[in-house]
């Protein structure tokens, strides 16, 4: 579904950084902000928390963990125990690796898999961003129309952006 | 960030954003330079003599190889363990140089990840050829089977490999692809057509958001805790296949150490000798600069005196060790029939990277390009000694056997080269060698262009500064 947006594209990352604080605190709610490259401390500005992909991480670890000592443990030591010259068949040091590597191997493909879908980044999926250019050298801030100050767009023209106004789905 | 304004540029000229993307987007635009078809074609050729080996082996089994009753482990390891330690350099840039937030591996991790991934391919062809059918390869996995279930046996160290190269080569695909996704958005949006569909599909709708960046950062931390560890477990893993065992030469506790520095070592060298061409060939100077390639020098100079170490403290701990059958084996090494593959070892790897305490070779590109070749072949023959002269003389001497190859194991080395350059040359081709987003965001920090002008802002003379750190070096 498509919505009037108020754009305001930038060519530098300081000035945009510096216009997100400033309309920020002159009460105005950003929609969102599109960059070429990760700009550090946008997202303080923008007053984003921090991402909860970490804590997915860390289940998807302890799943891995879990399932890779319990396989070998219950294969190994349940389900069929081998008499190997009389040696313990729960010989638990030897699970070590696998248990590591199948940890790093869910944890990766977990995190990965959650960061995807909660992204809405499914292959073949249509980029919902205001301007191809974002992706090479403009940075956009874009302001929902509805409902923003009368003013905005001749803020956004002091702080150094060049203003549009677009009807587009983001 | 307060960054030092005379430290040395990592982009040089003049550059832009756009002129960023116009650079490393450019070669995938246009059609293939005539060196790219010269180089392509040869690694096809190489690569048509694997298919032949491989199939002549296939029809044939594994007895057309030299092996025999004593030596039972040839080219096929030493190739497999050759290639997985290349495939190290890879992630240890991209990982590792990550958490320690080293700028400069943003111009050279995306095409030393695709070389991870491309070695560890090749790698793992050997063990799975070895195998004999390869089209029984997935009984290595603990599958439920009309044996009982009888499981995999998770105490062999053989049984950790399998687990450890396929999630090597999971981890870093998916690692790899991830932060190619901006970049196959930038594609993406310069394109019309049939190439703007493809590289939509492939850039799964990324738009440059504040909160896509923020995930794609985290996760890209995440990622690369993960992989740091990993990097180190995998050929942790590859040196107990040897050192578990109690073959005099193999049963040593240096080896995961000794393993994992040869493979950072084996690894930067191999990123060295393919950066110096791909830079020249595709005109990348002004993002892969004389500082990337000292910096890696500087690499391959610490790793090959760890490796150079490790292999005088073998000596010395055989000798210590007061074990007739270790002694005999590391004389037998040095000494023995095959004492010309030992010193190949100790000169390629001991003597040559030692020339790079010299400033003036670290960066020279003719110096660097040999050096780094003279690295590959000498990690290669480190394998071979490890693993035939450990073999060749069993505990009785009616079984001392000589091993020699034959032309499958020599095609399909040849031919394995064959397919990592194939697929080095089409990542060329098809995906941006460099990582343009990741460049763009140390623009500000590390271009000659905006070094200049902080420096010209505070005051300082950038030519003293640096011939200051000359003379420190």
């Amino acid at each position: 579904m498509t919505k009037k947006y108020i754009l305001g594209l930038f060519r530098d990352e300081v000035p945009l950084l510096h216009a997100v604080q400033e309309l920020r605190k002159e009460g105005n709610s950003i929609h969102e902000v599109y960059t070429p490259f990760p700009v550090h401390g946008l997202d303080d500005a923008l007053g984003y928390k921090r991402s909860r992909l970490p804590r997915a991480a860390f289940l998807f670890g302890c799943l891995g963990g879990t399932l890779g000592l319990s396989m070998q443990a219950w294969m190994l030591g349940v389900d069929w125990p081998m008499n190997i010259g009389g040696k313990p068949a729960l010989a638990w040091v030897d699970f070590v690796p696998v248990t590591f590597e199948l940890t790093v191997l869910i944890t990766a493909l977990g995190m990965v898999a959650t960061y995807l879908v909660v992204s809405d980044f499914i292959p073949g999926n249509d980029p919902k961003m205001p301007d191809p250019r974002i992706t090479s050298d403009v940075f956009c801030i874009a302001i929902s129309a509805e409902g923003a100050s009368a003013s905005v767009g001749s803020r956004l023209r002091q702080l150094g952006a060049e203003v549009q106004e677009k009807e587009v789905e983001l | 960030m307060f960054e030092s304004p005379t430290r040395r540029p990592l982009i040089t000229g003049k550059t832009s954003y756009s002129q960023i993307t116009e650079d490393i987007i450019k070669p995938i635009e246009a059609k293939p330079t005539k060196w790219w078809y010269l180089g392509f074609t040869v690694s096809l050729a190489a690569l048509g003599l694997w298919l032949v080996s491989v199939t002549y082996l296939l029809f044939t089994g594994v007895g057309v190889w030299g092996l025999n009753k004593t030596v039972d482990w040839g080219w096929d390891i030493t190739n497999f363990v050759w290639w997985v330690g290349i495939g190290h350099a890879g992630t240890l840039i991209s990982a590792v140089l990550l958490l320690f937030r080293q700028k400069w591996r943003t111009a050279v991790n995306r095409s030393a990840e695709a070389m991870t991934i491309f070695a560890v391919i090749c790698a793992g062809s050997y063990p799975l050829l070895h195998a004999g059918r390869p089209w029984l390869i997935y009984w290595v996995f603990p599958l439920p089977n009309t044996y009982g279930s009888l499981w995999s046996n998770f105490n062999s160290p053989l049984l950790w490999d399998v687990f450890a190269i396929s999630t090597y080569l999971t981890v870093s695909l998916v690692f790899w692809y991830v932060g190619l996704i901006p970049d196959l958005a930038t594609i993406r949006d310069r394109a019309v057509g049939l190439r703007k569909k493809i590289y939509g599909v492939m850039s799964f709708g990324w738009n440059g958001s504040a909160k896509g960046w923020q995930r794609f950062e985290s996760v890209s931390l995440i990622l690369a805790g993960l992989s740091t560890p990993l990097v180190l477990s995998v050929h942790t893993i590859v040196s107990f296949d040897f050192a578990t065992s109690v073959i005099p030469g193999w049963h040593t506790t240096i080896f995961p150490p000794y393993f994992v520095a040869g493979a950072v070592f084996s690894g930067f060298a191999m990123v060295q000798t393919l950066l110096i061409i791909m830079r020249k060939s595709m005109r990348l100077e002004q993002y892969i600069t004389l500082n990337h390639i000292d910096v890696m020098n500087k690499i391959i100079l610490v790793t090959g005196s760890i490796v150079g170490s490790a292999y005088i403290t073998e000596f010395f701990m055989a000798w210590y060790s007061a074990v007739p059958y270790e002694q005999y084996a590391f004389v037998n090494r040095a000494f023995g029939p095959y004492w010309w593959a030992y010193w190949t070892m100790m000169t390629c790897n001991v003597i040559t990277p030692q020339l790079f305490w010299s400033r003036k070779l670290r960066r020279s590109l003719t110096a660097s390009f040999i050096i780094s070749i003279f690295v590959n072949i000498g990690m290669w023959f480190e394998r071979f000694v490890i693993i035939v002269t450990s073999l060749h003389r069993d505990y009785l001497p009616s079984s001392w056997l000589m091993y020699s190859p034959t032309w499958v194991e020599i095609g399909m080395f040849i031919g394995s080269l064959g397919l990592f350059f194939t697929l080095f040359f089409l990542f060329a081709k098809f995906l941006p060698v460099i990582a343009v987003a990741e460049v763009k965001s140390i623009y500000k920090t590390s271009s000659e262009e905006e070094i200049a002008k902080t420096a010209a802002k505070e005051g300082i003379n950038l030519q003293e500064a640096h011939a200051h750190t000359n003379g420190a070096h």
